[in-house]
């Protein structure tokens, strides 16, 4: 219960609550925007557990979210099968598998060399997607058709009704209970393991911690959660396409954990609902919409590394610092 | 014999920096390795401890070939290091670095969703640790926080929680206050007997603190032993005091190191 109380998890409530009602006082359009985020938070609570906890930063981490979509658009348009968790399930399970593989291969390297295999193998599922249309239907895409969620197909109810209402309430619950389960891994045996890793692996070798071996469930995990957030995302799009595992969704999702803070448990959440609002509102002013991001990404860098959960902390330090300085020039006027 | 090295050679390229290196250590002995800067000592201890392949010879642990073994296997095994330069993990606490080294011992690094938190054996045991360090008040400082010489003990610390069998401490005090040093050697030799180390070999230049608190000492030069013995052997070889202390006059200055201890 430690957390409890050192990471202010009253924010969180507040913010799920919020999330509870959001289809009862806000617009479909913001219900909507916030089956994305409910998503990505998915997907962003395992790219963390790569980037944050275990110091790898992967660019390739929209293969397994294309993985997680792409299975979702077999299994209601190729196979009929509807059943959601059916769909999760499935994808949790290539996800690992195709992790398991590559991943034997990437984490024998670190820093630019991981990050560079992984883009690697992202675009070579992104090529396969493109070129084995008679498979994938190459840059078209797929469709993905309504899933029956619990069983129940729900086929009667309008579509935004279906995606704001009931799917909304459902990936909620899949966002909630994938926090929950990342919040216990972190917090457990392994994620101690795994800073340990981050922040010195050779001393951690000395101690006996297998750091490849940390590193590998690590990348596996994080690729869990990438599929599940890429099956929970396919209903919301509608279409799948191989643009989903192409290398800029990969960035994109890499941005979204520096514009929340990779050092925080809840900052890459944050960042995928900052990013997705952010883009949705840029989106409607310029259609450049990269050049403004690429501007806020250069500023987090350089004056927030934290990102946006770590400008508190920054605000604290600067005050300090100024109360610290103030007495000095007060003492020279004088 | 608890640890052996035989002929071990290993090159930097052209450079020699290990000549046909052999000895070999016994349960109870505390072991000085010393030597002039370049002799080949930390290269010594990278071999025996499985950061570097030696490129001839053999190491040997209770019997048993360890060569080109890497440092988390022989960590298992029960032979562990301390480093040179502070190796700590610095955004961790005090207390998470020495649960780190608890929860390797105890094998429960693989428990993906078991509570920490709740772990009352790791919990306790690093508490015990860390008392036996002096830390026990700074468990919640974050590694990079403490002072030098405590970043020290940490490093040090959370190896003594692996409870190896053989430690080698590269320059244990390097880097710390001379006020410091022998709070830190006393530390370490209680901290061995307490958990039941059979052997300390330790890298030190601190002349006081070699003499001090040696059974042997092995003094390398140029990647070759040069002498091997007691710290009384050692202090009438005049050949090795030169070596050591490398200046003019050496003996005499040696005389002054070690003649305080005597």
């Amino acid at each position: 219960m430690g957390w409890f109380k050192n990471k202010k998890p009253w924010l969180a409530a507040i913010f799920l609550l919020l999330a509870v009602f959001v289809p009862f006082f806000a617009s479909q359009y913001h219900a909507y925007l916030m089956l994305s985020f409910f998503a990505y938070g998915v997907v962003l609570l395992g790219l963390n557990l790569l980037f944050g906890y275990t110091g790898l930063v992967s660019f390739g981490h929209a293969l397994f979210v294309g993985i997680g979509a792409y299975t979702a658009a077999f299994f209601t348009y190729k196979f009929s099968i509807m059943s959601m968790e059916l769909i999760i399930v499935t994808a949790m399970i290539i996800a690992a598998v195709v992790a398991a593989l590559i991943g034997m291969i990437c984490i024998r390297y670190v820093k630019i060399y991981f990050a560079m295999l992984t883009l690697a193998f992202g675009m070579l599922f992104y090529s396969f997607l493109l070129k084995t249309y008679y498979i994938t239907g190459g840059d078209e895409g797929m469709r993905v058709l309504r899933p029956a969620l619990l069983g129940f197909g729900l086929a009667e109810v309008p579509h935004m009704e279906f995606l704001t209402r009931i799917y909304y309430y459902y990936a909620l619950a899949i966002l909630v209970i994938a926090t929950l389960i990342m919040r216990r891994i972190v917090s457990s045996h392994f994620g101690l393991c795994i800073k340990a890793v981050r922040d010195n692996p050779e001393k951690a070798e000395f101690l006996g911690i297998g750091v490849k071996r940390y590193r590998w469930y690590s990348f596996v995990l994080s690729a869990i959660y990438a599929a599940t957030g890429g099956a929970l995302l396919a209903p919301v799009v509608g279409q799948v396409d191989p643009g989903l595992a192409y290398w800029t969704h990969s960035g994109d999702l890499v941005f979204m954990v520096l514009l929340g803070g990779f050092a925080n448990f809840f900052g890459p959440m944050v960042g995928a609902f900052v990013f997705i609002y952010l883009r949705d509102t840029v989106m409607s002013i310029i259609p450049y919409w990269r050049i403004i991001f690429g501007a806020i990404l250069a500023f987090i860098v350089i004056v927030a590394p934290g990102g946006l959960m770590g400008i508190g902390g920054l605000l604290h330090r600067w005050s300090h610092l100024w109360t610290q300085l103030k007495p000095a020039s007060g003492g020279k006027t004088v | 014999m608890i640890l052996q090295a035989t002929d071990i050679h290993r090159y930097y390229g052209e450079f020699c920096a290990l000549d046909g290196v052999s000895f070999g250590t016994n349960e109870g002995e505390f072991v000085s390795i010393i030597g002039p800067n370049g002799a080949g000592k930390t290269t010594l201890i990278n071999v025996l401890t499985g950061l570097l392949k030696p490129d001839g010879g053999k190491v040997f642990f209770k019997e048993k070939e360890i060569t080109g073994l890497g440092p988390e296997r022989l960590s298992k095994m029960g032979l562990v290091r301390s480093f040179q330069l502070v190796n700590i993990f610095p955004e961790l606490t005090v207390q998470e670095c020495i649960e780190v080294a608890i929860i390797s011992r105890l094998g429960k690094g693989t428990r993906f969703y078991s509570s920490l938190d709740r772990d009352d054996e790791v919990h306790h045991q690093a508490l015990g640790v860390a008392r036996l360090f002096g830390l026990e008040d700074k468990r919640d400082v974050l590694a990079k926080n403490l002072p030098q010489g405590d970043k020290k003990l940490l490093d040090v610390a959370s190896a003594y929680a692996l409870h190896p069998e053989v430690i080698l401490l590269d320059e244990p005090t390097s880097g710390v206050s001379t006020s410091d040093k022998n709070k830190i050697m006393e530390t370490l030799v209680s901290a061995s007997r307490e958990i039941g180390v059979k052997c300390i070999i330790q890298v030190e230049h601190d002349m006081d603190i070699v003499f001090a608190y040696s059974d042997r000492i092995i003094a390398l030069h140029q990647g070759k032993i040069l002498a091997d013995g007691t710290p009384e052997e050692i202090r009438k070889d005049e050949e090795v005091v030169c070596t050591v202390v490398g200046e003019k006059e050496c003996f005499k200055t040696f005389e002054m190191i070690v003649g305080r201890k005597s």
